[in-house]
């Protein structure tokens, strides 16, 4: 291979935005840190519009030009230097993102206002830094080029997402950060292993780099599947979910919502840049298979388990394990048995597809969820009558994400797993088809039984503990309409999960 | 056995003592120290990776060790944070255990039995 050193990539003319995704977060933390309490949240308030319009314009450059944008850090190029690069996968989750951190910081503002406030809290402050390091972590992770800076990037997302867990500081909200420390720190620590291991083998990091000179030899497989096991304990996938549910089910609304949606997705988006990007060639018949083995174990046994849920928020957090399961699905989906490579077409979009319309209606459910736990005072789901009357709005919502993970037309969630199930049928595998639809059944089960709970009239009028303002509600229904129109960006003529990835392909076919 | 494939092997043998402490150890103080174990392994691997893969002059590729003083940083600051958590716990409940038999840990397994 001739071309192994030199590199194509130089700085496009978009390339700026790149940095400005990622340094316009990282300067906000700094600088509510500088500031103090009192101004972190009108910070945040800046930043937020700033931080969507870069991700839409980063969006809309890469869908007109179908390349992918790229900033080389300093003009050093890889693989001395760092690349940050931007394809259609990065630009549709940075947008999703963007969309959904927006959302929850409206949202928080009733829960963790800082300026009304006549006592400076911890809570609140910790909350907004950490929101916005989230962001820049994400962005860190969706952009960086190279293994080592998102190994970097994912540890940043740890780190900012423990704290939310146990932002009220209760008992059982502590034990459950410490558990997901530990199980984080495990997954980032053998994902530093595989990172040692492919550098030693191949002298570079960098994913393009990487892609052309790796080949099957044991260091790789080694390092590879270290790697995956690491980010599988991050990603919660079965059976490494042990520390989902207390984390996502005990901490404040707003702070469930970013880490059921956001978190979780930045390893998952790791785990396909690894195999998809960096190595496609290197998963094996039998590793896709396995890979889709844990994802349908995680859908049925989420499913089962959130069946058999009293309390509304454990019921959602559960459903979480169970829908990243669907996630892992598009391993064997993709894979091509000829070429015994994993290609980029249509199981790839319906994958990224299910990560953004699970983003946006996991944020709407557990913001609802967390609506009706402030009007009731609980959140058992057999005594939920009477809500849809006193809230109709945030049920709505509530429903509308449930529309959405149980696949139903025209959502986002429908369009994702009707290309799962063709590529499941085109490729001849009639049983991860199967698993689809059992699962389909069972997120139907769980949400007619809290909706059927929700809709009963109540015998006399609910007397809610608290008025729960209307943007609030407005906030989570924005989310759930996200997710149900979320769709729409694969129907259109561009498939934009394709833009900047016609070297993989290339590569795919050497 | 040249220096750099013992170091390798040393390494290789610490993660492997960090893993199974890491695994099998229940008490969260002695999880973190498993997982700093773990951590130098790694440390140690890439230390001879850098040697084994020196550039003609140098002592050794700059690169790894870069990434090492990097990884250095983000392990001190996860044990400072996993050992604040296990202070913050300790004062809560009067006790630093994972196990949901604890007080207050019942209502957050959710029906997992």
């Amino acid at each position: 291979m001739p071309d192994a050193t030199v590199l194509p990539d130089a700085t496009t003319a978009g390339g700026v935005l790149l940095v400005l995704a990622i340094v316009l977060p990282v300067t906000s933390v700094l600088l509510s840190l500088a500031l103090g309490g009192r101004q972190v949240e009108r910070i945040a308030c800046v930043l937020m519009p700033c931080g969507l319009g870069v991700a839409f314009i980063i969006f809309a450059d890469v869908w007109r030009s179908g390349e992918r944008l790229t900033y080389i850090v300093g003009d050093w190029t890889p693989p001395l230097g760092i690349a940050l690069r931007a394809d259609g996968l990065s630009a549709a989750m940075m947008v999703t993102i963007a969309i959904v951190v927006c959302a929850v910081g409206a949202f928080a503002h009733a829960d963790f206002n800082t300026r009304a406030a006549a006592v400076e809290t911890r809570a609140p402050f910790v909350f907004w830094v950490m929101l916005i390091a989230i962001w820049g972590a994400m962005n860190m992770i969706f952009l960086g080029g190279d293994l080592f800076t998102l190994y970097v990037a994912l540890e940043l997302l740890t780190f900012a997402a423990v704290p939310l867990v146990c932002l009220d500081g209760r008992a059982e909200t502590l034990q459950a950060a410490l558990r997901y420390l530990l199980f984080a720190l495990l997954g980032s620590i053998l994902y530093l292993v595989g990172t040692a291991l492919l550098y030693g083998s191949y002298g570079t990091l960098d994913i393009v780099l990487l892609s052309r000179r790796i080949h099957l030899e044991p260091a790789t497989l080694a390092a590879a599947t270290l790697m995956t096991v690491g980010l599988f304990a991050k990603t919660a996938l079965f059976p490494l979910h042990l520390w989902l549910p207390p984390a996502h089910a005990g901490a404040p609304a707003a702070a469930s919502a970013v880490l059921s949606a956001v978190v979780v997705k930045g390893s998952f988006f790791l785990v396909v840049r690894l195999w998809f990007d960096a190595m496609p060639g290197t998963l094996g018949s039998a590793g896709a298979q396995l890979i889709g083995a844990l994802g349908a174990a995680a859908i049925v046994f989420g499913s089962v388990v959130a069946l058999r849920q009293q309390r509304l928020k454990l019921l959602i957090a559960y459903s979480t394990v169970a829908q990243i399961g669907y996630l892992f699905l598009m391993f064997p989906l993709a894979f091509d048995t000829v070429s015994a490579q994993l290609q980029s077409a249509g199981a790839l979009t319906g994958g990224m597809l299910q990560a953004i319309s699970h983003a946006t209606a996991k944020a709407a459910m557990f913001m609802a969820a967390g609506l009706i736990y402030a009007a009731l005072g609980h959140d058992r789901i057999a005594e939920l009558g009477g809500i849809a009357q006193a809230l109709p709005m945030t049920v709505f919502a509530f429903a509308l994400g449930g529309v959405s993970l149980i696949g139903l037309p025209p959502s986002g969630g429908f369009l994702a797993k009707w290309l799962l199930l063709e590529a499941a049928v085109v490729t001849g595998q009639w049983w991860w088809a199967m698993v689809m639809l059992a699962g389909g059944l069972f997120t139907s089960g769980y949400m007619f039984m809290v909706l059927s709970r929700a809709l009963v009239p109540a015998h006399e009028p609910l007397k809610l503990k608290t008025i729960v303002p209307r943007y609030q509600q407005a906030a989570a229904l924005t989310l759930a309409l996200a997710s149900l129109l979320s769709g729409l960006v694969a129907l259109g003529p561009v498939d934009v999960f394709q833009a900047g990835r016609p070297e993989a392909m290339m590569v795919g076919s050497r | 056995m040249n220096a750099a494939t013992l170091f390798g092997l040393c390494g290789a043998a610490l993660v492997g003592f960090g893993l199974y402490g890491l695994v099998t150890n229940p008490e969260p103080l002695r999880k973190v120290l498993a997982f700093n174990l773990l951590g130098s392994g790694v440390f140690l691997v890439f230390g001879a990776i850098s040697k084994r893969a020196a550039a003609a002059g140098l002592g050794g590729d700059p690169v790894p060790q870069a990434m090492v003083i990097t990884a250095i940083v983000v392990a001190f600051a996860a044990t400072a944070m996993a050992i604040a958590l296990v202070l913050r716990l300790l004062e809560e409940t009067g006790r630093a255990t994972l196990s949901s038999d604890g007080p207050g840990g019942t209502s957050t397994d959710g029906g997992n039995s």
